[in-house]
């Protein structure tokens, strides 16, 4: 957030204003009561981060509110038990086919819409932002049933259908996804400037080049917003997987933690660690991407 | 967070799109059919077929084995026994609703505080932001795991605290605002965020105007800030409410949803992927779901295509 949107409001001359303001009271008691409640805010974080570095045997003789006892073991043992290799695996087998393809279907049905008046745009629009927002436990039932009778190859599927495949999963967020999606594109697409779409079609360039050479270009910094917000909810996303994946297995990490909460119960060293490496990947894209997180946020509110 | 969208806040009209009938030649046309066609099948077919299938589904008794044949229609007799002769359903609506004012007038309320006052120029701005979003890109199954840490009767942070022996997930009477707390930790987050952006897109010249007329900030707020985001108050409130009927991720990790923490979303799943599956009973209380989401939804819609429509 910040520097982007921040910037607006320094032209016009409040911030100027207000940052040669002496601190006053008022303001100092602000900052204390912000500072405090930041530090809480961060507390569970930071909390489960120290004490996955502490042995089980000093926390449980000294209790948890203590100091020392310092190790990297449970990090060795979290991974080992709770199987994490694969279950990162499954994540990114799932992960990165699911984002890419909903970033190309939107960009489709953004496209046509944002550049062609067909009467049934606004239906079309409605349709696949609505779909984002329905209630998963609404689509259950059916889709349970669709999956188990939906038969794929050995080589696709070792459980010969869509059910408990990673097929399946890639699908179902796909559908999910596309909306919120298509819906941002839509709109980022009717900003371009259309003079660029009409020098090219008198440049005889056909609807194809018109997308993957002009279109798709231009909205490399809304993709860019888009895969970052993406990653991280298709990487959160625990419903679909655990109602519709059977062997423990083939869990991606988020779902997996059902199990692992069995497993880890008695060790909460070991539990601090495993959400600690859980959320590792989240919070790289969160320190490190921030920025684009946060644009594809409020991406709508800006360009229109 | 789960999947909500919230982007289009206050999507703006823009102001020079003058979109053409464009005379398209044949691989064009074929081109562009395949565009719409191809995702439109699959977001019909996956998602509002099967929502409209779990319709249909309300109105039968079927265990969800064998052909379709084995279908037997009842009318609305899962509706009546979904109100009458189903205990969990009482307790699961009313901890939806509890969970819904809980976000309103906790978590909601703090977000917007707290984008207030970060809607000032201050020297650690960054730091405050950045605070109050992290727990947004965790996911909320994970967020139960981590506050597991701070709720344990043995090992928990708050027991040693509190001197109690409290055990905060599993005991009935509190275990629902202990998750409150938790789930709504990440929600503040959310809605800081989001009504942050928003307020950065008003006019500043509003407020300079309504600080020469000598209104407090109090004033000010509520009286020129706040009606000038309606869009975004409407966004906000149709997230709320989602969120609360879709909560599902932060109690299915604590105990699949039972022992006090039942929700209508883990009562559907229990329903089909558990051992008894009533596929016409589940089906029932997912249609509620549906309907109640559905008039949000168009709430929503309208609000963010406003100014689509020419």
């Amino acid at each position: 957030m910040t520097s982007t949107t921040v910037t607006p409001r320094a032209a016009t001359g409040t911030a100027a204003r207000s940052r040669h303001r002496r601190l006053s009271p008022g303001r100092i008691l602000l900052n204390v009561f912000l500072t405090a409640t930041a530090l809480a805010w961060l507390f569970p974080v930071l909390w489960a981060a120290y004490n996955s570095f502490r042995d089980y045997d000093y926390t449980s003789e000294h209790g948890y509110v203590s100091l020392g006892g310092f190790t990297l073991q449970n990090y060795l043992h979290a991974w080992e038990q709770g199987e994490f290799t694969r279950h990162f695996l499954n994540s990114l087998y799932i992960t990165v086919p699911a984002v890419l393809i909903t970033l190309f279907i939107a960009s489709c049905v953004a496209f046509v819409v944002a550049r062609f008046s067909f009467r049934f745009n606004l239906v079309l629009l409605g349709v696949f932002t609505a779909a984002n927002l329905l209630p998963q436990q609404a689509l259950l039932i059916p889709l349970f049933r669709l999956y188990r009778e939906v038969p794929l190859p050995l080589w696709m599927s070792d459980s010969g259908q869509l059910l408990d495949s990673y097929w399946g999963l890639i699908l179902i967020n796909t559908a999910f996804q596309t909306g919120f999606c298509t819906f941002v594109l839509s709109n980022y697409m009717k900003a371009l400037p259309h003079e660029m779409f009409e020098a090219a079609r008198v440049d005889g360039a056909g609807v194809p080049t018109q997308f993957f050479r002009i279109t798709l270009p231009l909205c490399r910094p809304a993709l860019a917003a888009l895969a970052t917000l993406q990653v991280t909810w298709i990487y959160n996303e625990f419903y679909w997987a655990t109602v519709l994946m059977q062997s423990g297995d083939k869990f991606p990490i988020t779902s997996s933690l059902t199990n692992l909460r069995g497993q880890f119960f008695t060790d909460y060293n070991l539990l601090s660690a495993g959400s600690v490496v859980i959320a590792i990947p989240v919070l790289i894209i969160f320190f490190v991407l921030q920025k684009q997180f946060v644009a594809g946020l409020t991406l709508g509110s800006t360009k229109g | 967070m789960s999947d909500l969208p919230t982007v289009p806040v206050a999507a703006k009209a823009p102001t020079r799109r003058r979109r053409r009938h464009v005379q398209a030649t044949g691989t064009d046309r074929i081109f562009l059919a395949l565009m719409v066609i191809v995702p439109t099948a699959l977001v019909v077919g996956l998602v509002w077929l099967p929502a409209v299938a779990t319709v249909v589904l309300s109105f039968a008794s079927w265990t969800g084995v064998g052909s379709l044949d084995t279908i037997k229609w009842i009318g609305t007799q899962n509706y009546v026994d979904v109100f009458t002769i189903y205990p969990p359903f009482k307790p699961a609506l009313t901890h939806n609703v509890i969970w819904l004012v809980f976000l309103f007038m906790v978590p909601t309320c703090l977000g917007i505080f707290l984008a207030v006052l970060l809607d000032r120029e201050l020297r650690a701005t960054r730091f405050y932001q950045t605070a109050f979003f992290l727990p947004v890109v965790l996911s909320l199954a994970l967020i139960g795991f981590i506050w597991q840490l701070i709720y344990s009767r043995d090992q928990g942070l708050l027991n040693a605290v509190l001197h109690t022996q409290i055990d905060w997930y599993g005991d009935s009477r509190w275990n629902l605002w202990a998750v409150l707390v938790a789930a709504g930790w990440k929600h503040a987050g959310y809605i800081m965020l989001l009504y942050l952006a928003g307020l950065k897109g008003v006019d500043p010249s509003l407020r300079e105007a309504a600080a020469v007329d000598g209104a407090s900030p109090v004033r000010t707020f509520f009286s020129v800030v706040l009606p000038v985001m309606k869009p975004i108050n409407i966004i906000i409130i149709v997230v709320t409410v989602i969120e609360a009927l879709r909560a599902f991720d932060i109690v299915w990790v604590i105990n699949k949803g039972t022992n006090g923490l039942e929700l209508i979303s883990t009562l559907v799943t229990a329903n089909v992927v558990g051992e008894a599956s009533r596929i016409g009973f589940g089906s029932a209380l997912a249609t509620i779901m549906l309907v109640i989401s559905l008039v949000f939804i168009t709430i929503f819609l309208s609000t963010v295509m406003r100014g689509e429509r020419r």
